[in-house]
């Protein structure tokens, strides 16, 4: 009888969280691989338009993305409200894509480069204009391989 | 003697971790539509001269209005009239004497808006998808995808060469500066 009775003055067992950390650890790690840092904040309005032909991307560190569309409206005082090009975290003309362009490919090692590819995330509402331009940029500086973003059509 | 580390602060501290990763993570891999540029060449170059019934070509004015092959064309038609262009099951004389001979030429103005130009450019490669779709099931029984063997997809493809050669845009409708 005593076996029995021995338990009741005890009361609940505190839950080991010893496990906790290597659960934790565990998630960690996973967001570790699974993650790129978002490097720049986008200064653009940027709804890129929908399609049904996508292709993935699948090598994140080989992707190079100029944003163009226009300037959200905190930054529209400055610059103004015709659409711009944004490379990296900051305004920038047309011209200075090939520098943008070789900054880029000087950081990933050389028998990966001819797979980088540059995303071009455009607004919808952009003219070409400013596409073409850019277009013809990336021509002149050998960066052939080109992505226009876009969104699943559902 | 209880000598056993606490390790009850590393719970947090690998929180802490995750939250910040959680936060800058962006897990949505980026998709669209891809090209190949062509070269760019200083000198002009030579004209190369085709034949019309060869050349299927689609302009976008900066009102967002096709033309295409001289005649005006809404989006949701284009890719039918691609596909019968390319393919031409009826062996008309005015479509592409062989598909592997047809070649898409698309010009826009520097005032059409990018998500016409995207949802043309989109249609003309669904149209090509589409036949590359058909052929492969007709050869091998499988829809066409990125997963097959490249030699099977260089079968497919060297039938239904995707060829379209873009023209510098013209610069009517431009935004003002």
């Amino acid at each position: 009888m005593s076996k029995f009775k021995k338990k009741t003055d005890k009361g609940l067992p505190a839950v080991s969280t010893a496990s906790l950390p290597d659960i934790v650890f565990m998630l960690l790690f996973f967001f570790m691989v699974a993650t790129k840092m978002r490097d720049s904040s986008i200064m653009v309005k940027n709804v890129v338009p929908e399609a049904t032909e996508l292709v993935k991307l699948e090598h994140k560190n080989l992707v190079n993305t100029i944003y163009i569309g226009k300037p959200l409206p905190q930054y529209a005082a400055v610059y103004g409200t015709a659409p711009q090009v944004q490379l990296g975290d900051k305004f920038a003309s047309t011209d200075e894509i090939p520098f943008f362009i070789e900054k880029f490919k000087a950081k990933i090692p050389e028998p990966q480069r001819p797979m980088i590819f540059t995303s071009l995330k455009v607004d919808g509402e952009v003219t070409m204009g400013i596409v073409s331009d850019v277009k013809t940029e990336l021509r002149k500086s050998g960066q052939l391989k080109l992505n226009y973003s876009a969104k699943r059509k559902h | 003697m209880d000598n056993e580390l606490n390790a009850s602060s590393m719970a947090d501290i690998a929180f802490l971790l995750l939250v910040f990763f959680l936060v800058t993570t962006t897990m949505n891999p980026d998709t669209g539509i891809t090209v190949k540029l062509p070269p760019w060449s200083e000198d002009d170059q030579e004209e190369v001269k085709l034949n019309k019934r060869n050349v299927f070509a689609v302009l976008v004015n900066a009102n967002n209005e096709l033309l295409v092959r001289g005649e005006p064309e809404e989006v949701g038609s284009l890719r039918e009239r691609a596909k019968e262009f390319i393919a031409n099951p009826n062996h008309r004389e005015d479509l592409a004497e062989v598909p592997n001979k047809a070649i898409i030429s698309l010009k826009n103005d520097r005032g059409t808006k990018y998500e016409t130009y995207l949802m043309v450019y989109n249609e003309l490669k669904a149209a090509y998808r589409e036949l590359w779709d058909a052929e492969c099931q007709r050869l091998y029984g499988v829809p066409y995808s990125d997963d097959l063997s490249i030699e099977k997809k260089k079968a497919v493809r060297s039938k239904y060469p995707f060829i379209l050669s873009e023209a510098e845009p013209s610069a009517y409708g431009e935004e003002e500066k």
